[in-house]
């Protein structure tokens, strides 16, 4: 047994380390450097799902129910998978519009509505009370279990006067502790830094408390996992527990309550605030969406063998497993590790009271108190200039109401459920939320009656089926309406409604309850269409995702206002300074110089009311603004005409954007086109300086010639016939060129003739040899031919082969060094063509020719040196051999000349000849 | 960022996961045995889980690239 002194000392020390952690906080937040901007702390602070239920209620589940304490952890995976759809529109739906809380998203996606903002947060309240009824339970009985105030059975005492019941001073501890944690200030985002890092900071320290009692019972008390469940398989009460039918319920039953913690985890109200509303950064959620669910199942591994090691050890029904975590190691005399074991569930319930009563505080002010104080007359006027202090007092005041309606229920209804049970019935509380959430996200048709009728549905259907039936089981209420239905109709009995059995009463509250709520929620939504506000704000929820993107009106609402007005209606609220500050900032951000030169525009209106919205919630900011500003509330038609316009912009912008792209390609194919007509042109006017000069090279000698014959008649008639044979043959170069030229054109232009036969190419090149013999002897050149004894008939145009061989071999005949020549004529044949290399030992063409040699008057070596010819020989060649679908390319030959080679492709029939020609000898 | 890819795995695995852990797939899991000595049922929901968390892990980190 441990003194009471030492428990109240450890906790208070305990508190104190948290708070410190959240001074600490919050001072490195106002130094910016944030110790909460990384996603492990993110993902750590949403562990606040794991509280005193988790702690100690699961291990009483797990003794009970075995496996059934699961479907609370395995539902928040599930959903969790989902977060990066569902999470991530709700964070930026809210940072978008500055909402603070679950309240102020429905009221404001249902047009601003204080009627629906006041309904979800009375719910939210009335829901989560038994769940911090739960909290302090066990923090409560774990003191009295610590100090020694228990029966045999280890259940705690509690005194029978409430003054002198402990419990009562733990809640009001806990609420001084929250004020101080969470309404110190007043902050415009609601956020509090300080608070998300104590919170990570206890996620911390209770996993590390349940992991450590979790290894002193399997390996302390037990000889690790197998030991405990092979004895536990050996207890045939206790092996019921390892399979789902032998602990009771169905599968139904498993997957209503997978679905309420799914749908608990997105839209518990402290869940929504540290997720949705203290998120730093959205990347963050990133990483949450594996490290939470990791949490989880860490925090779970444990659960079944403490459940079961305590059945072994105390036997059954016993003492209350709720308490197996701090009765199996004081009764085993480890007590510092008891201790250990209660600062980790003190842990739990605290972090869980602390960002509840924060969330639900903010619902309650921005909510319900305000929309009521706005209603006085005298409250609207400016008698009072600041309201900062009171906005505080609201707050504190809710903060305190709220723990002390959990000490109400824990009084009332606590003592006769386990802790599991409690907590279920607040989760099918704040299922409620669900379709008018998720409705509101992805529906635009909602309406504000519909949302409306659907959550006061749920809510009363869950009021009669189990928050009642929960008075009623703990002797509050006359439990005979339990058995005999109100008024005694047998139809009406909470727990078998409508004569519904077979269903435990969380599935069967949650069936009939959400029936209602979606169904009320649907029908009514769609019995008349919405009203302008309400489908403005439908538009702002469900396209939240683009509107950053372009034409998405920031405010469906057209007023303006003066500054002059709109400040301090703003430092009402958020106080003078921070007014000043923000009103500072947009100014800079339009480039305005002044405060007082901002202009009196919509757009200055929506600023000052976002700037509202975050502290007194967008309801009550609403009719806060439209009391100061001039403005003309539009109709359903005249948002649908802005919405229209939007589209329309947005479909034009995308049209000029199609367009813009086909522009910019066509504006690419014209650059490149030009480029190409430029290098056309570059290439005629070469080829016409080039014709040209060649042209005057031989006029000019013809010329020469002439005028001497014509101006000296004396010469004698030797020179006389020496010259004219020199105009002759210059007049026949001429007629070469022009010839060449025109051929060229023709050829380039498509307008040749081509006379197609079946030629051998033996024959031709021996033809193309002989003709040439003339020009080797006269360099004192020798031609050596190599050709196979028959090759495939070719079908092409005979001339113009022949062309192209004397072509080449003229080519050879001209660069091969004079009376030392040799040039190689070779014919080759397979893979389908005929092949001729002409290879001579001449000079061979320099690397830097290679490429040019085949354009027109590029001849090879330099001006002085480069022999007589046109420039087109080769060219033509090319084209001709080109036309044939051949290709002729030129290459180093071994000795240092050049091998001119092409290659003519063999037409099917030419083929099917290859052999004809031995044959043809027979 | 691949955002759409990535979101429509982490729908896959969200199926799978409403799948695995309900009837009747889980009913194939729900007898009285010890696995490796532990019972089987206890076994087959914390190897799913596990695998699932995983798997959303490998999906949000190599998304984060």
């Amino acid at each position: 047994m441990i003194s009471g002194g030492l428990i109240v000392s450890v906790s208070f020390a305990y508190l104190l380390l948290l708070f410190a952690v959240a001074y600490f906080g919050d001072r490195r937040a106002d130094q910016g450097r944030s110790i909460i901007a990384n996603p492990w702390t993110y993902a750590l602070s949403l562990a606040v799902y794991c509280t005193a239920w988790t702690y100690f209620g699961s291990v009483g589940r797990a003794a009970s129910g075995g496996v059934w304490f699961l479907p609370i952890y395995l539902g928040p995976t599930l959903g969790f998978a989902l977060s990066w759809l569902i999470i991530l529109k709700m964070i930026r739906i809210a940072k978008t519009y500055r909402i603070t809380s679950i309240a102020d998203f429905i009221a404001s996606r249902y047009g601003k509505s204080h009627l629906l903002g006041g309904l979800v947060s009375i719910i939210a309240v009335v829901g989560t009370v038994p769940y911090i009824a739960l909290q302090l339970k066990a923090i409560s009985s774990g003191y009295a279990l610590m100090i020694g105030e228990h029966d045999a059975a280890y259940r705690a005492i509690h005194a029978g006067s409430w003054l002198q019941d402990s419990t009562l001073y733990i809640a009001l501890v806990l609420a001084v502790f929250t004020v101080f944690f969470g309404t110190r200030h007043l902050d415009a985002t609601e956020r509090h830094e300080g608070m998300v890092a104590a919170i990570a900071f206890e996620s911390v320290v209770k996993l590390v408390a349940f992991l450590a009692v979790g290894l002193f019972v399997t390996y302390g008390l037990f000889d690790g996992f197998g030991d405990i469940f092979a004895r536990a398989f050996a207890d045939a009460e206790l092996a019921g527990l390892f399979t789902l039918d032998g602990s009771g319920g169905g599968y139904g039953g498993w997957f209503a309550l997978t679905l309420l913690a799914m749908l608990s985890v997105i839209f518990l109200p402290r869940q929504f605030q540290v997720t949705v509303v203290e998120n730093v950064n959205e990347q963050h959620l990133r990483r949450a969406t594996w490290v939470f669910p990791a949490y989880l199942l860490a925090i779970n591994i444990f659960v079944l063998p403490i459940a079961l090691g305590g059945l072994l050890l105390f036997g059954q029904g016993t003492v209350d497993p709720d308490t197996f975590v701090l009765t199996l190691p004081l009764v085993h005399g480890q007590e510092w590790l008891a201790v250990l074991a209660f600062v980790g569930g003190l842990s739990a319930a605290t972090g869980m009271v602390i960002v509840e009563t924060i969330a639900l505080s903010t619902m309650v002010c921005n909510d319900l108190v305000m929309p009521l104080l706005l209603r006085l007359r005298r409250f609207k006027q400016a008698a009072y200039p600041d309201l900062t202090g009171l906005l505080l007092v609201i707050r504190r005041g809710a903060i305190l109401g709220v723990l002390l309606l959990g000490y109400l229920y824990f009084r009332l209804a606590g003592e006769a459920y386990a802790l599991v049970a409690i907590g279920l019935i607040s989760f099918a509380a704040v299922a409620q939320f669900a379709p008018a959430m998720l409705g509101g996200m992805y529906w635009r048709g909602g309406t504000r009656d519909g949302a409306l009728a659907g959550l006061a549905a749920g809510f009363l259907l869950w009021t009669y089926t189990l928050l009642l039936p929960s008075f009623a089981k703990s002797g509050w209420l006359d439990p005979g309406f339990l058995e005999h239905g109100l008024f005694g109709l047998a139809w009406l009995k909470p727990e078998q409604l409508f004569g519904l059995q077979g269903l435990d009463n969380i599935s069967h509250a949650l069936f009939w309850s959400m029936t209602a709520n979606i169904g009320c929620y649907v029908l009514v939504s769609v019995l008349r269409s919405p009203t302008g506000q309400e489908a403005s704000q439908a538009t702002l929820f469900v396209d939240v995702f683009r509107r950053g993107q372009a034409v998405m009106p920031a405010t469906f609402w057209r007023g303006s206002a003066e500054v002059s007005v709109l400040q301090p209606l703003v430092a009402r609220f958020l106080g003078i300074r921070r007014a000043q500050e923000a009103f500072s900032a947009d100014a800079r951000a339009r480039g305005v110089a002044r405060v007082e030169d901002l202009k009196a525009d919509a757009g200055l209106v929506h600023f000052a009311e976002t700037l509202l919205a975050g502290a007194i919630g967008s309801a009550s900011a609403r009719v806060m603004v439209s009391s100061v500003a001039q403005e003309e509330p539009l109709g359903l038609d005249e948002v649908m005409n802005i919405l229209d316009e939007a589209s329309q912009v947005r479909a034009y912008s995308h049209q000029l954007e199609e367009k813009s792209r086909a522009l910019e390609a066509a504006t690419d194919e014209l650059r490149h086109a030009n480029e190409q007509l430029k290098e056309l042109d570059r290439l005629k006017d070469d080829f016409m300086s080039s014709v040209t000069h060649e042209l005057r090279t031989p006029l000019t000698s013809i010329r020469a010639f002439s005028e001497m014959l014509h101006d000296d008649p004396k010469i004698d008639l030797a020179e006389r016939k020496r010259f004219l044979g020199i105009i002759v043959s210059e007049t026949e170069r001429l007629t070469r060129l022009v010839n060449q030229v025109l051929d060229m054109a023709k050829i380039e232009s498509g307008h040749a003739e081509w006379h197609n036969s079946d030629i051998d190419m033996r024959q031709l090149v021996e033809h193309a040899v002989s003709t040439t013999a003339q020009l080797f002897r006269d360099r004192g050149a020798t031609v050596e031919l190599s050709l196979p004894d028959a090759v495939p008939l070719l079908r092409a145009d005979h001339d113009r082969m022949v062309q192209v061989m004397l072509n080449l071999l003229a080519n050879a005949a001209k660069f091969v060094p004079e009376n030392e020549g040799r040039v190689k004529v070779e014919l080759t044949y397979g893979e389908g063509e005929v092949r001729v290399d002409v290879t001579d030992n001449g000079p061979g063409i320099p690397p830097g020719f290679l490429p040019v040699i085949f354009e027109k008057f590029r001849q090879g070596g330099d001006e002085r040196s480069r022999p007589q010819g046109t420039g087109l020989g080769l060219p033509i060649s090319k084209q001709i051999v080109e036309h044939f679908g051949g290709r002729l390319w030129v290459t180093p030959a071994a000795g240092g000349g050049a091998r001119f080679s092409f290659a003519l492709p063999l037409g099917e029939r030419a083929a099917e000849s290859a052999a004809a020609p031995h044959n043809e000898i027979e | 960022m691949r955002r759409g890819l990535a979101g429509q795995r982490l729908v896959a695995v969200f199926l799978a996961g409403g799948l695995l852990f309900n009837y009747p797939v889980l009913s194939l899991f729900d007898r009285l045995e010890l696995a490796f000595g532990f019972p089987l049922l206890y076994v087959y929901v914390f190897v799913v889980w596990a695998a699932l968390i995983a798997l959303v892990a490998w999906i949000a980190e190599r998304g984060a690239r």
